[in-house]
C-alpha cells in the first residue's frame, strides 16, 4: 500500500465514491434525469411560427377582413353561436358587426385573446382603408442564446446540483445512522472531521462527471452557448455544490429514519425548486417576497449560472450571488458539526 | 502451511503488560431517564483474560460494554482501561482497543476489502488487511460484497475490523447471536485461537453454553447489577452440586404429582432442589449415591416417574437457582 491508500480520508473519499457508483438509481437521478428533462423541454419549447389564433365575425365582411392577416384564422357565426364558442375556447375573439362600428368581445385577461383583438382590429381597420402613419419592417430573432432553452439549462442545472449534494448527503449519512455503521466508526480512531470532508470530496468528483454530462449534452445537442469564462463557469458549480452539500449535511445531522429525513429534505427544497426561477424568472415574484427568494441559495446559484453563461458575466460582477452562496456553505457546516447524531 | 500467516497474527499479540489489570469499573452508574441499566457495578479484569458478561437481554451487558468502549458517558463512578481514562486518554485508547458492537451492519457495496482497508487506514498501527482477512478466514470472500455475505460471515468480518488495528483489548458484543450452530462453532474456534494469543478479550452474551465454553470468569448480570462472579467452575459448584437430576412425576394419590419438596431436599446427597413447570430437579455430587436413594424415596411417597435424566451442571443451573433474578418475556 502507498502513502494516498494509507490516507483515512482517501479511504473515506473513495468509499463514498464508490458506494454512490454502486447505486443504478443514483446513476439515473443523477445522470439521466437531467438529460430527459432538457431533452423534454427542449422539444415543448423547440423554436415554431407563432401560434394562429381562432376569431370569429357576424358578417362575412368582418370575415374576409379579419383573414387577411397571417396570424389569424377566422370563420363567421351568428352571436349566439359565438358566444357558446368563446365560451368553450374554440375562438379567441368575436367581431359584432354593429350599425355604428364593431364591437369586440373577448377575455382581456387572457394574452392570446388581447393578440387577437390587436390583430383584427388591425385588419379591419385597414381594410376600411386606414394608412400607417410610418413605414415599418420586422427583424425576428431565432439565435442560440436568446431561447428558452438557453434559460432554462442553467437553472436545471442550478436544480441538479441541489438535488444530487441533498439527496446523496442526507440519504447515506442517514443510512449509516441507522445501520449503526456510524456509532462503529465513531468506536474506531476514525476522525469525525474526515468523515464529514470525505462526503465533500466524493461529492465534487462526482460533480465533475455530472456537470461535464449534463452540460456536453446541452452544447451538442441545442448548441446552449457558454459566453463567460468555463473555470469561472466550474468555480461556480463547485461553490453551488458545496452550498447544497452543507445543507444537506444540516438536514441529515439529527434525522434517525428515512422517513424523516426525505420529509425535511423536501421541506428544504420544495420552496426553491418553485421560488428560485429554474423554469421562469425569479423576478415574476412579488417585490414583497423578493429578499427571500434572493437569500435562497437555489437562486443565487442560478443567477450565478445564468449570468456566466448566457450574459458572459465575470465573477466580479456576480458578487452578490458568490456572497449568498458563501454564507450557505459557512453556516449549515459550521451548526451541523455542533449538532451532528453520531449514534 | 497455508495458516501460517494467521497463526503469526494470533500469536504476535500485545506482549508489553505495564501493569496486570486491562479494565477496572468502580461504582460505575447509568440510567436512561427512570430506567436504571447499570447499578454501581464494579469489575476489574486481568491481561490476557477473557471475560464474559453474562444475563439475559435487558440485564445491561450492552449498556455496561459501550460504557467501557468510550460510547456511552456513566452518570458516576470511574472507568479505567489499560491504566487510561476516557476524558484524558481517549484518542490513544481508541487506537488500543478493538470493538465489535451488536448490530452494525456494513455497507451492502462495498467487498470485505475495502471494509477491511477502510478501517485499517484509521489506525497507526496494526496488522496488514491480508493478514486480517485470513486470522478471520475470510480469504475465499475477499472480493465479495457485504450484502452477500452470510450471518456467521458478517460476524467474522466485523471481527476481522475489530481486530485490525491489534488491538490489547478487545470488546465483543454478542458475538455469535442470531448465528447458526456452525457459524456459532466456527467463531468460538476464532475467539479461542486469540485467547492463546494472549489478548484480553470482554464478551457479552446471553448464551450460558457460550461463557462456559469461552471464559476465564464470568460475571452473571442482572438489572445492571452483578449477581455472581467467578471462574464458571467456581459458580457451578457453588449450586452445591455437579449434577442435576432432572425428573417428573405423576402420582395416583396425591393430586397432580406433587411431590413434597423438603422431604425430596432432605434426601442425603441433594443439595438444592427446586420445580420448574412440573419438572423437578435437584443438584447432586455424586449421582451413583444419590440417584438409588431418589427413586426409593419416590416409591415410598407412591409416586411413578414419568421422566427421568441428568446431566452435568451448567451456567444455566447457576443462574436459575440465583436470588435477584427474575423471569421475563424474552
Amino acid at each position: 500500500m502507498n502513502n494516498l491508500q494509507r490516507s483515512s480520508l482517501y479511504q473515506l473519499s473513495i468509499m463514498r465514491f464508490r458506494l454512490t457508483l454502486r447505486e443504478p438509481e443514483a446513476i439515473f437521478w443523477v445522470f439521466i434525469f437531467p438529460i430527459l428533462l432538457a431533452v423534454g423541454l427542449g422539444i415543448a419549447f423547440r423554436n415554431r411560427p407563432a401560434d394562429v389564433l381562432q376569431v370569429a365575425a357576424t358578417t362575412s365582411q368582418l370575415t374576409r377582413a379579419m383573414a387577411t392577416d397571417k396570424g389569424l384564422t377566422a370563420t363567421t357565426m351568428d352571436e349566439p353561436t359565438g358566444s357558446r364558442a368563446l365560451a368553450s375556447g374554440s375562438i379567441l375573439l368575436l367581431a359584432i358587426q354593429q350599425p355604428d362600428g364593431v364591437a369586440y368581445k373577448y377575455d382581456d385577461s387572457n394574452p392570446d385573446a388581447r393578440t387577437a383583438r390587436l390583430l383584427a382590429d388591425r385588419a379591419i381597420q385597414s381594410a376600411a382603408g386606414r394608412r400607417d402613419a410610418i413605414s415599418s419592417v420586422n427583424r425576428q430573432i431565432h439565435e442560440p442564446g436568446a431561447r428558452y432553452i438557453d434559460f432554462v439549462v442553467p437553472g436545471l442545472l442550478g436544480m441538479n446540483l441541489m438535488g444530487s449534494a441533498i439527496w446523496g448527503m442526507g440519504f447515506s449519512i442517514v443510512e449509516a445512522r441507522q445501520k449503526k455503521l456510524l456509532k462503529r466508526l465513531v468506536a474506531s480512531p476514525m476522525r469525525r472531521w474526515q468523515y464529514l470532508l470525505s462526503y465533500l470530496l466524493s461529492r465534487l468528483a462526482l460533480l465533475v462527471l455530472e456537470v461535464v454530462a449534463f452540460l456536453g449534452f446541452a452544447r451538442l445537442i441545442f448548441a446552449v452557448p457558454f459566453r463567460g469564462s468555463l473555470w469561472q463557469l466550474a468555480l461556480l458549480c463547485v461553490l453551488a455544490s458545496l452550498s447544497f452539500s452543507a445543507l444537506g449535511l444540516l438536514v441529515s445531522s439529527r434525522a434517525r429514519t428515512m422517513e424523516a429525513a426525505s420529509g425535511l429534505m423536501n421541506l428544504v427544497m420544495l420552496p426553491m425548486w418553485i421560488l428560485s426561477g429554474v423554469f421562469f424568472s425569479a423576478s415574476r415574484f412579488p417585490a414583497v417576497i423578493q429578499p427571500v427568494v434572493r437569500a435562497l441559495p437555489l437562486t443565487a446559484a442560478i443567477d450565478a449560472l445564468r449570468g456566466n453563461m448566457l450574459q458572459g458575466m465575470n465573477m466580479g460582477q456576480l458578487i452578490a450571488p458568490i456572497a449568498i452562496l458563501l454564507a450557505w456553505v459557512a453556516v449549515p457546516f459550521a451548526v451541523s458539526l455542533r449538532i451532528f447524531r453520531w449514534r | 502451511m497455508a495458516d501460517s500467516g494467521a497463526t503469526a497474527v494470533l500469536n504476535g499479540g500485545p506482549q508489553i503488560h505495564e501493569n496486570s489489570t486491562a479494565l477496572l469499573l468502580r461504582g460505575v452508574r447509568k440510567s436512561f431517564a427512570d430506567v436504571v441499566a447499570v447499578d454501581h457495578l464494579d469489575l476489574e479484569v486481568a491481561r490476557a483474560e477473557c471475560f464474559g458478561l453474562l444475563g439475559p437481554n435487558g440485564a445491561g451487558k450492552t449498556t455496561t460494554i459501550e460504557i467501557c468502549e468510550g460510547l456511552t458517558a456513566p452518570d458516576e463512578g470511574r472507568v479505567e482501561l489499560l491504566g487510561l481514562s476516557w476524558r484524558s486518554g481517549a484518542g490513544e485508547l481508541r487506537q488500543r482497543i478493538g470493538v465489535q458492537l451488536q448490530e452494525t451492519q456494513f455497507p451492502e457495496k462495498l467487498t470485505v476489502e475495502e471494509v477491511l482497508r477502510l478501517f485499517r487506514s484509521f489506525f497507526r498501527r496494526g496488522i496488514t488487511v491480508e493478514e486480517s482477512i485470513q486470522s478471520a478466514q475470510l480469504e475465499e470472500k475477499r472480493g465479495a460484497r457485504v450484502g452477500t455475505l452470510s450471518g456467521g460471515q458478517k460476524q467474522r468480518l466485523a471481527m476481522a475490523c475489530a481486530l485490525v488495528g491489534d488491538p490489547e483489548l478487545l470488546f465483543l458484543d454478542e458475538p455469535t447471536t442470531g448465528l447458526d450452530p456452525q457459524a456459532r462453532r466456527h467463531l468460538w474456534d476464532l475467539v479461542d485461537r486469540l485467547k492463546q494469543a494472549g489478548r484480553t478479550i470482554i464478551l457479552t452474551t446471553h448464551y450460558m453454553e457460550e461463557a462456559e465454553r469461552l471464559c476465564d470468569r464470568v460475571a452473571i448480570m442482572d438489572h445492571g447489577r452483578v449477581l455472581a462472579l467467578g471462574t464458571p467452575q467456581q459458580l457451578i459448584a457453588s449450586v452445591g452440586g455437579e449434577h442435576i437430576v432432572e425428573f417428573a412425576i405423576t402420582g395416583h394419590e396425591s393430586s397432580d404429582g406433587a411431590a413434597d419438596a423438603a422431604l425430596l431436599s432432605a434426601i442425603p446427597g441433594v443439595h438444592s432442589h427446586r420445580s420448574d413447570a412440573g419438572l423437578h430437579q435437584l443438584s447432586v455430587r455424586e449421582l451413583h449415591i444419590a440417584v438409588p436413594r431418589i427413586f426409593a424415596e419416590l416409591t415410598r411417597q407412591g409416586l411413578h416417574l414419568s421422566e427421568f435424566r441428568t446431566h452435568s451442571a451448567t451456567l444455566e443451573d447457576v443462574f436459575m437457582r440465583l436470588p435477584g433474578r427474575t423471569l421475563r418475556d424474552e
